[in-house]
């Protein structure tokens, strides 16, 4: 294929190597160091894209960042698709395969086009708010068909080969941007020996330099570049990131970068020994000051149809040429406020294409630049400015008048030229977007005519980021500033012979950014501020009239600057639009701010290797590798793996959740069950202390528990509401070993350690986590004594060694201790061993335990067993607003303990003294097949019409093979005085369940069991 | 993500490692059962929401473990001080660019500081 | 009260008097997936130091340098997020907290040891904790060690920030460890039996670019 716009010679660009491409299924050519845009306007590709809204055609606008409409899909297979790419972004490589992200069925003959043809009435600001205001039951099938024309790219639908990963960086400065500016900024911190990172979004460093007409110490610009990288480079303080993108900027200096790794290289990331590399990784960096050297984002004029192919920022004509070697047409006319555009027609002109006319809308424009052109034969149009663009595919024309920009009017007769490119330039808008990130608020600056950025301590800008864009000016600045940041450092500056720049005189821009015509704004040619985003100067100016006052409504009203867009190439017109509508300044209609991300960032990036099998942690305790090999399904709790149960294979099939359930409860009731319990939170106490502190912390009395004694306790916030329980043994007189629920370990451990070190620094007590030292084992059911004396030394004789005890000694040659303590109300004993050992242990209970029929059991039987004792889980049967009065627990609780114990003062608020608060009470299902659903809602009356008011709800329910009936644990209003009567749960399907309100405890309620 | 100095590892570390505790300097009642429902309720439940100063308190979770108060402008998120526990801040509502006074040391301070060891 | 007497702590040696293996945290990966051997690529390479002796130490600075000077012949490192370790480098002291060490001693030493300080403190207000069954020792080495590290922590590895002798708890991955640098070039992770498994797996996958070796 020819590349029609591509020159002989120049640029950047290798012509020994051409790369193939596909574009919307058309084959093309272009070479190493293309972008994807500057190949596609090589091979004469007009078109690139269908407009968000209005489905118009749209070409490419810009080189960089700032580009509106080159949004393509990437991708050739499925597994490799990327949304939302722009071309001017990409590199190319040998292969890419893209597409245009809208345009239905194709861009060339898009059927959505007729919505933008019967004009902008149909389509106003607030279009979809006003038209698919209602039903809102039908938005969703609205959202579908306006997606699919609209069209935003889309996620692949298969698994993406690639990883990503993340890097922790930290250093003393952050340069952000490698133009001249950032350049001079990081050779300055660099001889510093400070730790330096210089990161820039473009496939080269080097910025505007790449593209330069100037000539740094009489050279071209670029080997200055390669010197400044090449010293770089060399220091071991400093870290280069090309092609990362400085993308958020987030509390105190901490910044995401986004550095596309391998995206030049191919579709996926290519194999290379035995390793692909990660595809993109994010840099989270911790910067001590950052400097913003992140340059301007060229303001287009605002004219009519200035969005057919065809209209580019001038600055972009000159990166294509140059930078390229592509001229992206034939015949230009340049529409410009100031002098430095006028680098785009001389650029143009090099190489030997026409320049029709430079339009000017200063009247006797008098800098270097002008001069040059003048001297050169151009025809320059003062006072004047591009008030339309003709053509429809393509730029055929432009109509050019005199104007009175002040004024808002045309002023003379319109002439029309023809051409096929027209480039315009309004100025330049500094990048103040990372500035902004951090809440700072921008302000306007007269003299350089954009908005400048307001820096919290930490933050510099340089050069054209903060509207210093003469080239001399803007190196001296970014060495100054590294300067600067570097002596808030307490690091002294090395100093950097500055590059002697010819600097060319400019006459001063002017003030102007939307174009009259003779038309008033809402009757002529669609003026586009926005063009990703279909945002015209009509629809401001109506937005304003509509009473939008604010810039901020404007800016939600019209959707300008919204998305991936985030107003780089529109939002100043915009707001110098509703500006005049609403007779305001600029400064004073004020700016929008913007949000991270600067441009899109790819999910991978975002989750690094925190995905499949390392998403999150699983903890394991020490048997975990039994459970695995013995078929255990496995629970979440917290980030722990438990075993839930342990199906068997009967007749060559699997059990069910509740056959196996069934079978394990049995066993544990009739036989001898064991289960892997180390996941409990131990919490080692020691101190003379200890025993007052647990007084303190727990809501019951530990005075006197001796030791060898195992006491169960409430803990609760001071609020009086349960967070969280357990046993808590006396291992010596000063020594205690605390239990808490699974979930609740860190906190509770937090929470000790909070209340010793803000309110009772004087008690003498250290708390220690055990939970992973120790493997605890539960081995219970009315044979547990026989099996466990038959690998133990400990006395197990039911005088000696009581409920509530515990002992140590050996448990299979282990020393152990255990603790005869029960969540299952059977005969139990907890084992707890070093870790380590944990195995043997429990292996050793299995080859003695084949005869009582020994059985795992996991999580679900527990939560059975205990429920059939109507013991609560804290966190289950209670949510953080049960006291334990709710529980009926009043035996755990020390009223006349004397210190005022955490939670003591709230039992007596009127609050917690009513006597319609929610109760724990037993459900017992009047149909003894039904299982309640948990989480049911309960009325006293089914009869009531609707809304029921509902009085409580079920807090945990199971089916009990030992009872044969369904069993629930419920909070219900003052149901500690309704046992007896008769609840109703209505259920979803129309079905409404009867319970009767039991006591809690359903199976053998005297407790014998446990004791035997 | 702030980036946080703790007065006790005497270095700055990242946000991950800390968890924040609510408004500092919430002194327990000493007598509770002399509270009214009323004045129990404001210890429990009533917090402050300035716009500016704020004292905090946070621990270092993922660290040392210790509580400790941050004071930090709601508005700017800059962290003002950080200061162990039994201190009084230097930057206060009243005071906004610091209090002329040297950090008060309480004896509960003085008790969990850490004495110098002889290398 | 059967075999128990009446003590303020009571202390309790784990391991048992006869013969029976112990099992580290990192076994069950082990057996699952194997692990990469090193090779002539590797750039990083990866140790269990299992079973070692963890007991944490609890107290006053000033006196509980003094008890384990007086046992083990070297003191507490003087600073935070220090760490000091006799001649051999084979018992460490590590600064956690200003009134919390962690004391790593060859496996088996850790009830003996703890006996001696108790000992040696006398009446002081303090506790030793002995948590050996909890955690297990890591160590890597090799050239990309360091950006591994990067990989997986917030914490500032680069030497000016991390000098040898330094040691911190910090976030590691989506948990937490202790890391440390006992010499120029090796690494020390000190991780919780729980999350080992999850944690090796990650360093496993991190290094993977690398080649990194699990040497055994």
């Amino acid at each position: 294929m020819n590349q029609i716009n591509r020159l002989r010679e120049g640029g950047r660009i290798d012509r020994a190597r051409t790369l193939s491409f596909t574009f919307n299924g058309k084959r093309y050519q272009g070479h190493a160091g293309d972008t994807l845009a500057s190949a596609l306007l090589a091979n004469g590709v007009n078109i690139v894209n269908r407009s968000f809204k209005y489905s118009r055609p749209r070409g490419i606008v810009a080189a960089g960042a700032e580009e509106p409409n080159a949004l393509i899909q990437l991708g050739g297979t499925e597994s490799a698709q990327v949304p939302n790419v722009r071309a001017t972004q990409q590199a190319l490589f040998d292969g890419l395969t893209a597409q245009s992200t809208n345009g239905w069925p194709n861009v060339q003959r898009d059927l959505m086009s007729l919505v933008g043809k019967l004009g902008g009435r149909f389509m106003p600001p607030g279009f979809y708010y006003k038209t698919f205001m209602a039903p809102a039951s039908m938005w969703m099938t609205y959202e579908k068909v306006i997606r699919k024309g609209a069209g935003l790219g889309r996620s692949p639908m298969e698994r993406d080969p690639d990883s990503y990963d993340h890097l922790n960086q930290h250093c003393d400065l952050l340069v952000i941007g490698a133009g001249p500016v950032g350049l001079a900024a990081a050779l300055t911190a660099a001889r510093s020996g400070t730790r330096v990172i210089l990161c820039d979004e473009q496939e080269e460093m080097g910025g505007s330099l790449l593209d330069s007409r100037e000539l740094l110490d009489n050279q071209p610009a670029v080997q200055w570049v390669e010197r400044v990288l090449d010293e770089l480079a060399q220091c071991d303080n400093v870290t280069l990131l090309p092609r990362t993108t400085a993308n958020g900027y987030h509390d105190h200096h901490f910044v995401t970068l986004h550095e596309r790794r391998t995206e030049h290289l191919g579709e996926t990331a290519p194999q290379g020994a035995g390793y692909r590399p990660t595809r993109s990784r994010m840099h989270r960096v911790r910067a001590g000051q950052v400097l913003l050297a992140t340059g301007a984002h060229e303001r287009p004029l605002v004219y009519g149809s200035n969005d057919v192919p065809g209209n580019l920022v001038a600055g972009a004509v000159s990166t294509y040429v140059r930078r390229y070697g592509v001229v992206p047409g034939n015949k230009l006319i340049l529409s410009t406020t100031n002098d430095y555009a006028y680098r785009a027609a001389l650029d143009w002109l090099d190489v030997g294409r026409e320049v029709v006319a430079i339009v000017d809308a200063r009247q006797a424009p008098d800098g270097e630049l002008v001069a040059q052109a003048r001297a050169r034969g151009i025809r320059i149009i003062e006072g004047a400015a591009v008030l339309e663009a003709k053509g429809g595919n393509r730029v055929s024309g432009a109509r050019i008048a005199a104007i009175d920009a002040e004024a808002f009017k045309v002023t003379g007769q319109a002439e029309t030229l023809a051409c096929d490119t027209i480039a315009s330039s309004g100025g330049y808008s500094p990048v103040i977007h990372l500035a902004s990130h951090t809440g700072a608020r921008p302000s306007w600056n007269e003299e350089s005519l954009g908005f400048v950025p307001s820096l919290v301590r930490g933050v510099h800008a340089a050069g054209s980021a903060r509207g210093v864009h003469d080239l001399a000016e803007g190196l001296a600045d970014g060495a100054a500033m590294a300067e600067q940041a570097l002596e808030a450092l307490d690091r002294p500056a090395g100093p950097i012979a500055l590059p002697q720049v010819d600097s060319l005189r400019e006459g001063a821009a002017c003030a102007f950014y939307q174009v009259p015509h003779e038309k008033p704004t809402l009757r002529g040619p669609k003026q586009f501020v926005d063009q990703q985003n279909d945002v015209t100067a009509a629809a401001i100016e109506l937005a304003t009239r509509e009473g939008f006052e604010s810039i901020e409504h404007v800016k939600r009203y019209t959707a300008m600057g919204f998305g991936t867009d985030q107003g780089k190439l529109g939002n100043i017109n915009g707001m110098a639009i509703a500006a005049r509508c609403l007779g305001k300044t600029i400064p004073e209609v004020g700016t929008t701010v913007f949000r991270p991300n600067y441009t899109p960032v790819t999910f991978g990036a975002i989750v690094g290797r925190h995905c499949r099998d390392l998403f999150d942690p699983e903890r394991y305790t020490a048997l975990h590798q039994w459970h695995v090999e013995h078929g255990a399904e496995f629970e979440d709790v917290g980030q722990w793996k438990r075993p839930w149960y342990f199906p068997k294979t009967v007749n060559g099939k699997s059990e069910t959740l509740d056959e196996a359930v069934a079978r394990e409860c049995l066993a544990v009731r009739q036989g001898v069950g064991v289960l892997d319990a180390s996941t409990l939170g131990k919490i080692d106490i020691q101190g003379p202390d200890a025993r007052e502190f647990l007084g303190r912390v727990y809501t019951n009395k530990w005075a006197k528990l001796a030791p060898g004694r195992v006491r169960y306790g409430l803990m609760c916030k001071d609020d009086g509401m349960l967070m969280d329980d357990g046993t808590t043994s006396c291992l010596g007189e000063n020594h205690f070993l605390m239990t808490t629920t699974t979930g609740g370990a860190a906190g509770v451990m937090e929470w000790l350690e909070l209340w010793h070190q803000t309110e009772w620094p004087e008690l003498q007590v250290y708390f220690t986590s055990v939970t992973d030292h120790w493997a605890t084992i539960t081995v219970t059911g009315p044979e547990a004594r026989k099996l466990l004396s038959e690998i133990t030394d400990i006395d197990l004789d039911k005088e000696q060694f009581k409920f509530m005890d515990w002992r140590e000694g050996q448990v299979a040659d282990v020393p152990a201790r255990v603790f005869r303590i029960s969540f299952t109300g059977e005969l139990a004993y907890e084992i707890n061993v070093q870790a380590n050992y944990a195995l043997h242990v429990w292996t050793t209970l299995f080859e003695h335990g084949d005869k009582y029929d020994l059985t795992p059991y996991g999580t679900e039987t527990m939560h059975v067993l205990r429920a059939e004792k109507g013991l609560i889980i804290a966190g289950q049967d209670t949510d953080g607003s049960v006291t334990p009065e709710d529980l009926g627990m009043q035996w755990a609780v020390g009223y006349d303990k004397p210190f005022p114990w955490i939670g003591k003062r709230a039992l007596s608020r009127s609050d917690t003294r009513r006597k319609d608060r929610k109760q724990l009470v037993g459900l017992k299902p009047k149909d003894s097949a039904v299982v309640l659903e948990e989480g049911a809602q309960i009325v006293f009356d089914p009869d009531h019409a609707i809304p029921m008011p509902m009085v409580g709800h079920v807090t945990s329910s199971y089916y009990s093979a030992i009872l044969g009936h369904g069993i629930a644990l419920a909070v219900v209003k003052g149901g500690h005085h309704r046992i007896g009567e008769t609840v109703y749960l209505p259920m979803v399907d129309g079905q409404v369940h009867q319970a009767e309100i039991v006591s809690n405890v359903f199976y053998d309620p005297k407790g014998e069991r446990q004791h035997v | 993500m702030f980036h946080i100095y703790c007065p006790y590892c005497e270095e700055h570390r990242e946000e991950e490692e800390f968890h924040p505790k609510g408004q500092a300097h919430i002194a327990r009642p000493e007598e509770p059962e002399a509270c009214s429902d009323e004045e129990w309720g404001d210890y429990l439940f009533f917090r402050d929401n300035p716009r500016g100063i704020h004292h905090e308190l946070w621990v270092h979770a993922v660290g040392c473990r210790k509580f400790f108060n941050i004071t930090r402008h709601t508005v700017s998120y800059a962290i003002l001080e950080t200061y162990k526990m039994g201190e009084l801040p230097r930057f206060t509502a009243e005071f906004p660019e610091g209090s002329l006074s040297e950090k008060v040391t309480t004896e509960a301070e003085a008790m969990s500081r850490q004495e110098g060891v002889k290398a | 009260m059967s075999n128990l007497v009446a003590q303020n702590i009571r202390t309790f040696e784990t391991h048992p008097g006869v013969e029976i293996s112990a099992e580290s945290p990192l076994v069950f990966f082990h057996q699952r997936s194997g692990a990469p051997a090193p090779c002539t690529e590797s750039r990083v390479a990866l140790r269990e130091r299992a079973l070692l002796g963890h007991l944490i130490l609890r107290g006053g600075a000033i006196v509980l340098d003094e008890a384990v000077h007086s046992v083990l012949g070297f003191g507490l490192p003087a600073y935070p997020n220090a760490l000091s370790r006799d001649e051999g480098g084979e018992r460490s002291i590590q600064w956690l907290s200003p009134d919390e060490w962690l004391l790593i001693v060859p496996g088996g030493e850790e009830f003996g040891l703890e006996g001696k300080l108790r000992e040696a403190l006398g009446d002081a207000h303090y506790a030793i904790v002995n948590v050996s069954g909890g955690q297990t020792l890591l160590e890597l080495e090799g050239e990309a060690a360091r950006e591994l590290l990067m990989k997986s922590t917030p914490y500032d590895v680069h030497p000016d920030n991390f000098p040898v002798g330094k040691g911190v708890t910090t976030v590691f991955a989506k948990a937490n460890l202790i890391l440390r640098r006992p010499t120029e070039t090796r690494w020390e992770l000190v991780l919780r039996r729980s999350f080992a498994d999850y944690l090796y797996r990650w360093i496993l996958d991190a290094g993977e670019a690398y080649a990194i070796g699990v040497e055994v």
